[in-house]
């Protein structure tokens, strides 16, 4: 650079003596052979220096993995801009950078995340922590940031992963291809799937219409976690003149539940696990409809796992029986809305110790009284899955108020009385809020 | 892989070739489409929309009954700039119809080559509230518009049954007839009230502004989707108040608490103005919605000058 510098000045000063004292005519031929050759040693310094600077950035190129332009490939042009051409400005056509590289971000997935913040008030000596399983006590806990990465893999299937970033660590939520056309009729899924077990299992975090769930949920289906694994999954409408019917059948590996407290634990290769549901849904008039449904699931349990014969041998079955009722008014569909649930488990699980058979039931109801506000209460009662004759009951109220479509704060009194600990009154906040694309609203 | 694809287009052909001489099953995402889609197809598609014109298109329920609707569409046409987004993805997906998957023969997205005003220009954010970054979707509220939907529409008949294509043409040249001299007749009316002064509650009619002449100075939402606030509604008052504006236009699905106390404010009046087919009983079509839309304009314009000019 310093020497490109000397040149120039040189050029310049060769310059000025030249319009000085040495205008004679005779000189004049000496002082041009000079420029030339001035002007030669500039261009080849150029070369030198411009050949040297290609040399680099190839280089350069190779360490972060791309590869170097080629010359005489064809590059993206742009005109001059007018008036910009000749005065000491660019002549021809300008490269366009970036041109091709922004083009193949419109294949880009549609990329959202959801935080979930949850906090807790009160003493519970059973579930410390008043969310999940853990023993550890959280009072507050960033539980799940849910990124969604969602797109149409080609004109037969689209992809859709759901990514929870929880205190644990990352886990894959969902992640699914799923055929839209195949012929019979036929929407099949395959992936991590979440079973198709009643409503709440089905559900992600941040479509519950609770902070936690129900206590069912959690002495029976697994809880949070749930019936989540790898599956495949086909799911066929049964066509008839009355209503929406539709029937899925589901294949696990065989693992659902907590790490610590598994719903199903496959022992060997063929202990898969299978989730069955039927949905009928029905418009009652154009402002309410119900929807519900009617599911199973089988598959094998740990107890007894100590034992090394006995291993694998123990299963465990649930039915249930799912009911949503919808009111929402059309034309005010924005301000008013109530849903009614409720869901109906039953459980027997094969032990070494005998069958236990249990069972448990939420009801809630949600009803939006303005059109950022919804109040709603729910009641809790089940049977523990490994020891039936243990009941835990309870009861919530719930206030949601959505300061926009993309975030939410609610709070939850939650009132629980366990079968062998003293009963817990708590009050769990949430605050949830989402960036990115726009997903569908939960149904 | 190959033996899927390969049984998969085998599979399609035998309905198609079936489905080519019925009726075209065209299910729309609202009423604005259905009605002009009726005009173009006649006789020769039975068409259906999924929302109601008085209710509000961003928040439709997605439905499993629509699933079933879908699932026999051949064609399903769409208002597009995300309009739908909330709802429709998920049923298209479960509607297990490859004819309607989005790219496929069989969906129409009728904004493509509408008058779209209001693409944001520059960085959004959700701070400017539920912005549409594609431009405003409640674009079918020009006729111009309207003939450019209906030629859409009218192409995508003709394409998919390939026998009517003289048929949809030969209607599509007479509804565009009828549209262009119902338009003359509207801007006739309108003519003597151009440039005057509304608010509306949602940005839902800046194209029907912009052909007849309204202008729109504010809106009751502060913010795209965010309901109105204590200070906003305050502000717009004033702001009516210095600019002697009367009319607040309020689509049928938005509450009217807070344009009536508006209208208390500053002396004016509420108008609940459909921007959909359907939005109230009389509005039956394509044509009604502008004729009910200019009368209740014009009556209401010449009330409030009457009560409060000179």
């Amino acid at each position: 650079m310093r020497s490109m510098r000397v040149v120039c000045a040189s050029a310049v000063a060769v310059g000025l003596l030249m319009t000085g004292s040495r205008a004679a005519a005779q000189d004049a031929q000496a002082l041009r052979q000079e420029i030339d050759q001035l002007r030669r040693d500039f261009e080849t310094l150029k070369q030198q220096y411009g050949d040297r600077l290609t040399a680099l950035e190839a280089k350069l190129a190779v360490a972060q993995g791309t590869p170097p332009a080629q010359p005489g490939a064809a590059q993206p042009t742009a005109p001059v801009p007018p008036g910009a051409e000749g005065a000491g400005g660019p002549t021809g056509a300008l490269p366009v950078y970036g041109g091709a590289v922004s083009g193949s971000k419109v294949f880009n997935p549609d990329i959202a995340v959801i935080g979930d913040f949850l906090g807790a008030v009160g003493k519970n000596d059973l579930h410390p922590d008043p969310f999940g399983p853990g023993p550890f006590p959280s009072a507050l806990q960033m539980h799940e940031s849910e990124a969604s990465f969602q797109a149409v893999v080609d004109p037969y299937a689209r992809g859709d992963f759901f990514m929870s970033f929880g205190q644990e660590g990352v886990e894959l939520e969902e992640g699914y291809v799923t055929f839209t056309s195949l012929p019979g009729g036929l929407l099949t899924k395959v992936g991590k799937i979440r079973g198709a077990f009643g409503k709440v299992n089905a559900m992600h975090n941040h479509v519950l219409p609770w902070t936690d769930r129900p206590l069912v949920t959690n002495n029976l289906v697994g809880g949070e976690d749930g019936i989540s694994d790898a599956a495949i999954s086909v799911a066929r409408l049964i066509p008839n003149p009355w209503l929406f019917l539709e029937a899925t059948g589901q294949v696990f590996r065989g693992d659902a539940g907590p790490e610590d407290q598994p719903l199903f634990r496959a022992a060997k290769r063929s202990d898969l696990s299978y989730v069955g549901h039927l949905r009928g849904y029905h418009d009652i008039t154009e402002n309410s409809n119900l929807d519900f449904g009617f599911s199973y699931a089988h598959g094998h349990n740990t107890s007894g796992e100590a034992d090394i014969v006995e291993r694998g041998r123990f299963t465990t079955s649930l039915s249930g029986v799912d009911a949503t009722f919808r009111w929402r008014p059309l034309q005010r569909s924005i301000y008013h809305s109530f849903v009614g649930r409720t869901e109906w488990i039953w459980s027997r699980r094969d032990q070494p110790n005998g069958l236990q058979s249990g069972s448990g039931l939420y009801v809630s109801g949600d009803y939006q009284f303005a059109r950022r506000w919804f109040a709603g209460a729910r009641l809790d009662r089940s049977n523990r899955a490994d020891d039936a004759l243990l009941v835990d009951t309870g009861g919530s109220v719930v206030l949601t108020f959505w300061p926009s479509e993309f975030s939410q704060v609610r709070g939850q009194f939650r009132r629980t009385n366990y079968a062998d600990a003293p009963s817990a009154n708590e009050f769990l906040f949430q605050f949830q809020f989402s960036i990115g694309a726009h997903g569908a609203h939960p149904f | 892989m190959k033996f899927l694809s390969a049984l998969t287009i085998a599979l399609s052909f035998v309905p198609l070739s079936a489905r080519a001489q019925g009726k075209l099953n065209v299910i729309t995402t609202t009423e604005d489409l259905a009605s002009i889609a009726r005009e173009v197809a006649g006789d020769r598609a039975s068409i259906e929309s999924l929302a109601r014109g008085y209710q509000d298109p961003h928040y439709v329920e997605p439905k499993p009954s629509f699933i079933l609707k879908l699932q026999k569409a051949d064609v399903l046409v769409v208002v597009g700039r995300e309009l739908e987004l909330g709802w429709l993805p998920p049923l298209i997906q479960q509607s297990r119809n490859g004819r309607i998957q989005p790219g496929a023969d069989g969906y129409l997205d009728a904004s493509l080559h509408a008058e779209i005003l209001e693409v944001p220009q520059g960085q959004i954010t959700r701070a400017m509230g539920d912005v549409h970054p594609l431009g405003n979707p409640h674009y079918w509220l020009d006729p111009e518009n309207g003939k450019r939907i209906a030629k859409d529409e009218a192409e995508k008949f003709a394409q998919l049954r390939p026998n009517d294509r003289a048929y949809f043409e030969q209607r599509l040249a007479d509804f565009t007839t009828r549209l262009d001299a119902a338009q003359k007749r509207w801007l006739g009316m309108m003519a003597p009230y151009r440039g005057t002064k509304v608010v509306t509650y949602h940005r839902s009619f800046p194209n029907f502004a912009r052909r007849f002449g309204l202008d729109i100075i504010g809106y009751v939402e502060p913010r795209p989707g965010i309901p109105p606030t204590p200070q906003h509604t305050l502000d717009l008052i004033n702001e009516m108040k210095r600019q002697n504006v009367k009319l607040i236009l309020v689509e049928p699905y938005f509450d009217l608490k807070t344009p009536n106390s508006i209208a208390r404010g500053t002396g004016g009046m509420v108008l609940v103005m459909p921007p959909s087919v359907g939005g109230v009983k009389d509005v039956t079509d394509y044509f009604k919605l502008f004729d009910y839309d200019i009368d209740l304009l014009i009556t209401a314009i010449k009330k409030t000058t009457t009560s409060t000019g000179p």
